[in-house]
């Protein structure tokens, strides 16, 4: 459905990926491509395979086959299938957030952010050495990274809790330090996995901000998982479908929205729910029991 | 003996009010199980007669003792004490803490200072205070504050510590004695030797989780240990390596009395062993504070912050772009070149070194001293090496107990076993040590501590 | 050939020991994910409270037949030791459950410390030996095979089979493996959480005290530091055959104890405890699920 425009326009193609577990396909022989400056959004039902792309493209696993392509601003290519996971955040300037907030709970906010700095730090104290000695280029590159994670703390809102520990903090407010400490490591694309989940409505407005702000300020392109659909259909410009590990849709949020294959995944017109609803009514049986045998 | 933490500790009673009939039901349950714990090790003894068979000598007053204290204190802690603490908590939780900090908070550290540098004065130059206390203690604060780098901020568990400081000993030990270096050229040598083994070692580790590597480093401690007691044609086995050289003063002055520039020709003041003892209690004190020293620099440097990352959440540092391997293995070197340092000042204190000084004890004792302090906080650490080795050091002075229990009494015998308990109750008590909060590394606008039930305990 | 056989044969023994011990740690970590330390201190324990029965049987009946102390040995060590770390548990380890990860490691390392200390305060730091129980030997095939290694590799096939049948086919096992798949849900379920544990660790105490009184009876001779390197072997096995695994753990037993025995035979004595910590590490490094454990996939 997407034409094939120049790739050059293209920040991250993603050519033929699938995914095995033992015996479990969960992603079959996947392409798509997200454009430059653009935020494009990866729904589908639970279970169809977004998270594993994710970990893909982020090196966290080794694709069974397929190519997954960077392209930096600056014509510089990555692929990112053969990088190790802290490489791809360093060099090809791919950062993530998590399904499950991963932050340093125990850390402040601040040194969240500082902590997401560390290469950049790392070469300004001479790998420890100089720093270690008090030189001058530390020093002026560690305010520096203050000033950094000082702005972008205002964009998240979170000036006034930079120096509580981030396990401290609301959830909606981990979501947006997530995002926030994210930035710091300067990606090019931002991977976003489900950042709306679980957020109120007025959390939810915050992050469509703080999203809609990154792309505009920084020109970073984002990757996004989400369920939530006023979210996706709010802030993407383009929108992948995935069902069973496969793309079922690829498009602009109002192609997507009514695109019958769409409809059908979401919804369940077809013979598909008549598989899944007595699924679901053993589950609720089963739950049922378990809470008779917690009573007694 | 160890009556007090062989009591069962049920939940407390609902109702607050004492309940004399449940205590002593309570008590009697403790007393009965107290019996069957203790009535074939503390109700017989087994002893070899002149033919060194083995016949056995009843204690059967010495059990009642244990079964009686088990039971009046199980009674005593229902019916009293359980009560009393409750509503002592409830209290303490209404009562506001006060965030000014008296003079003495404020400004103990340089405070902890002053009164080190002091001490060999303060104790009057006695060997006993100056070499058991003094000396003793600040090795284990040195060691433990080095394993601290490794288990207390990255998190990483390491169970044998003790080889990097048996490398560190061995180290100065034989090329002291085969090229006759001096201690200020072998202590760096010792360091970097140790720092090398820490990343052999650490290097095929790394991937391990937290409970798996511990394991691993006590099989690699183990292994260092063995090869030293078995490699007999260079360390000499068991015997061990004798007369290492002692440290000198910069080659200004020596306490080796046979040299020419003998501390006591230099000066011209009476030969004693007393001034080896002073230096070294200087010696080690000033190593210990240069560790103290690094720790702090390096906890502000992004290594140091990417450590403590690594503790908190491995997954998300790698997708920060932290080489977690290299930020792993400087952990594990830096830490394991402390423990070298702490081992050649140990070689050149003792003048001798066997494999018996670097058993698993000892790592789990360092270990224990990092966990106890609370990880990561240098104050909490050196509280609990105070605490803990002098407190086990002490019961050789306590004289006065063999008043009571009679000649043949020896309280440094139950020291490891006070230790132990000691270890298992602390922990009960304060499971994240005596100081569990942190101090951030950088702040905006004010330096708040973060509370110990932030900090997660790492997966590495 | 001879020899290797002879050498395999003691070295099965050796593993039905340690493979005895090894299921109490695994058992232990499966259920709570702790790595209980201070259980080769109750193997230990075990080894001491079968020297005393033994000792009290002899001097009230000394032409007791050795059938019949065997057994008594073994039923008081298996209740001292049952007691023991019941209570270990009810004192050290419950109160930290759920808390900070280290403190029920480090807790448990006190406790070995605190627990290898008590007996040699109390029982003194000698060796304490027995005269020999079992002394008939075998020959067969031209292999000598000793009463003692018998009724060990019996004794250990009985209590396996009787163990298996307690934690495939009873409630209580039912119970134990719920806990271990996942404890809260089990607990909402209806199961005793707590009482399962303790249950838990009561068997493998008794299993190490029957270990123990096989090792008093094998070697003749029991000193309160025999906790730790039977312990650390113990704990390789269990690694060995899988931790969590039931039969991983024996399996992973009787693998080291060939594997130390034909170490011994073939090449250095000196260094059998270096093999063991070496096959430790290799093991954790290379194949951290054991021969039968299940793999783990990282979470993301």
């Amino acid at each position: 459905m997407q034409g094939s425009s120049s790739t050059n326009n293209n920040i991250l193609t993603v050519e033929h990926l699938t995914m095995r577990f033992g015996g479990l396909v969960a992603i079959n022989d996947l392409s798509f491509a997200a454009k430059r400056g653009e935020i494009t959004a990866l729904i589908g039902p639970n279970g169809a395979g977004k998270t594993t792309v994710f970990n893909c493209i982020t090196g966290f696993y080794k694709p069974t086959e397929g190519m997954i392509t960077l392209h930096e601003s600056s014509g510089k290519t990555h692929l990112l299938e053969r990088m190790p996971d802290f490489q791809i955040t360093a060099k090809a300037k791919v950062a993530r957030t998590f399904q499950n907030i991963r932050l340093f709970s125990g850390m402040t906010v601040l040194e969240n952010l500082l902590v997401a700095q560390h290469n950049k730090l790392m070469r300004a104290s001479g790998f420890t050495i100089l720093g270690l000695l008090g030189l001058k280029t530390y020093k002026e590159a560690s305010r520096n990274s203050i000033e950094l994670a000082r702005h972008w703390l205002e964009k998240a809102d979170l000036l006034q809790r930079a120096d509580d520990p981030a396990g401290d903090l609301p959830y909606g407010a981990q979501r947006r330090l997530e995002i926030a400490r994210a930035m710091c490591t300067g990606p090019e694309l931002l991977c976003l996995d489900e950042p709306a989940a679980g957020l109120n409505p007025r959390e939810s407005a915050a992050l469509n901000k703080l999203l809609l702000d990154i792309r505009q300020d920084t020109g970073t392109s984002t990757l996004l998982i989400e369920h939530d659909m006023s979210v996706v259909m709010e802030i993407s410009d383009h929108v992948v479908v995935l069902e069973y590990g496969q793309k079922i849709s690829d498009g602009n949020p109002d192609f997507v929205k009514n695109d019958p294959k769409v409809i059908a995944a979401y919804l369940g017109v077809e013979d598909e729910d008549e598989i899944d609803i007595p699924v679901i009514r053993e589950d609720l049986k089963a739950v049922g029991k378990g809470k008779k045998g917690e009573a007694r | 003996m160890a009556s007090n933490n062989t009591r069962p500790d049920a939940p407390l009673p609902a109702n607050q009010s004492a309940d004399y009939g449940y205590a002593l039901k309570e008590a009697m349950y403790a007393g009965l199980i107290t019996l069957g714990m203790f009535v074939l090790f503390i109700g017989l003894k087994t002893d070899q007669n002149i033919r060194n068979e083995l016949i056995l000598v009843p204690r059967w007053g010495l059990l009642a003792i244990f079964v009686i204290i088990a039971a009046v204190g199980r009674f005593a802690y229902i019916a009293w004490l359980g009560p009393a603490m409750a509503s002592g908590k409830a209290a303490k939780s209404r009562k506001v803490v006060s965030t000014e900090k008296s003079f003495l908070a404020q400004h103990w550290t340089k405070l902890a200072i002053v009164f080190l540098f002091l001490y060999p004065a303060l104790v009057g130059g006695s060997l006993k205070w100056v070499d058991n206390f003094g000396i003793q203690i600040l090795i284990y604060v040195m060691l433990a504050w080095g394993l601290n780098i490794v288990v207390g901020l990255a998190g990483l568990l390491d169970l044998g510590y003790v080889a990097f400081y048996a490398v560190g000993a061995y180290s100065y030990a034989l090329l002291s004695e085969h090229l006759g270096l001096s201690f200020w050229l072998l202590l760096p040598m010792a360091g970097i030797l140790s720092a090398m083994w820490g990343i052999i070692l650490g290097f095929p580790v790394l991937r391990l989780r937290g409970d798996y590597l511990a394991i691993v480093t006590l099989a690699f401690g183990e292994i260092i240990r063995l090869v030293l007691i078995n490699w007999t044609e260079v360390t000499k086995g068991t015997f061990g390596i004798s007369s290492i050289k002692k440290a000198d003063f910069f080659g200004w002055f020596t306490f080796n009395i046979a040299d020419p520039n003998y501390i006591g020709k230099v000066f011209d003041i009476a030969p004693s062993g007393t001034y080896y003892k002073i230096f070294l209690y200087y010696l080690i004190l000033l190593l210990a504070l240069l560790t103290a020293f690094v720790t702090l620099r390096l906890r502000k440097m992004p290594i140091g912050r990417a450590w403590e990352a690594l503790r908190e959440d491995e997954v998300a540092c790698r997708s920060l772009g932290i080489n977690t391997t290299n930020t792993k293995l400087t952990a594990f070197a830096t830490g394991a070149m402390f423990g070298g340092f702490a081992g050649s000042f140990f070689a050149a204190r003792q003048g001798f070194v066997s494999p018996e000084s670097f058993i698993f004890l000892e790592s789990a004792v360092i270990l224990a001293i990092v966990v106890l302090g609370g990880m990561g906080s240098l104050t909490g650490i050196a509280i609990a090496a105070v605490v803990m080795i002098g407190g086990t050091e002490i019961l050789r002075e306590l004289t006065f107990l063999k008043a009571i229990f009679g000649e043949g009494f020896t309280p440094e015998l139950y020291r490891m076993l006070l230790f132990g308990v000691a270890m298992v109750m602390v922990m009960i008590w304060k499971p994240r040590g005596f100081v569990g909060n942190r101090t951030p590394t950088a702040f905006l606008f004010e330096r708040k501590e973060v509370s110990g039930s932030f900090t997660t305990e790492g997966h590495g | 050939m001879e020899y290797f056989v002879q050498q395999l044969v003691n070295g099965l023994t050796l593993g039905s020991i340690y493979g005895l011990i090894a299921i109490g740690y695994t058992m232990v970590y499966g259920i709570i994910g702790m790595i209980n330390f201070a259980h080769g201190d109750i193997f230990m324990l075990g080894g001491f409270s079968a020297l005393i029965a033994f000792l009290v049987l002899t001097s009230f009946w000394a032409g007791i037949p050795v059938v019949l102390a065997l057994l008594i040995m073994m039923l008081v060590g298996m209740l001292t030791c049952g007691l023991w770390n019941w209570t270990i548990e009810r004192v050290a380890y419950r109160p930290l459950r759920g808390s900070f990860r280290l403190a029920p490691l480090i807790t448990a390392i006190g406790m070995s410390i605190a627990l290898s200390n008590f007996v040699q305060v109390s029982q003194g730091p000698r060796n304490k030996p027995i005269p020999p129980l079992v002394q008939q030997n075998f020959e067969v095939f031209g292999i000598n095979i000793s009463l003692k290694q018998i009724v060990i590799v019996v004794i250990t096939t009985v209590l396996l089979a009787i163990f298996w049948y307690i934690v495939n086919k009873t409630p209580l096992g039912r119970a134990q493996r719920a806990c271990e798949q996942d404890r809260k849900m089990a607990a909402l379920l209806g199961v005793d959480v707590d009482r399962t544990i303790s249950i838990t660790f009561v068997m493998g105490a008794a299993l190490a005290a029957v270990a123990g009184t096989m090792f008093l009876m094998y070697y003749g001779v029991v000193v309160f530091t025999d906790g730790f390197v039977p312990g650390v072997k113990a704990f390789t096995a269990a690694v060995l055959g899988g931790i969590g695994s039931l039969p991983g753990a024996v399996i992973g037993g009787l693998l080291i104890g060939v594997i130390e025995s034909l170490w011994s035979a073939y090449f250095s004595i000196d260094y059998k405890d270096v093999a063991t910590f070496s096959i430790l590490a290799l093991v954790l490094i290379f194949k951290p699920t054991g021969v039968l454990g299940r793999p783990e996939i990282e979470k993301v």
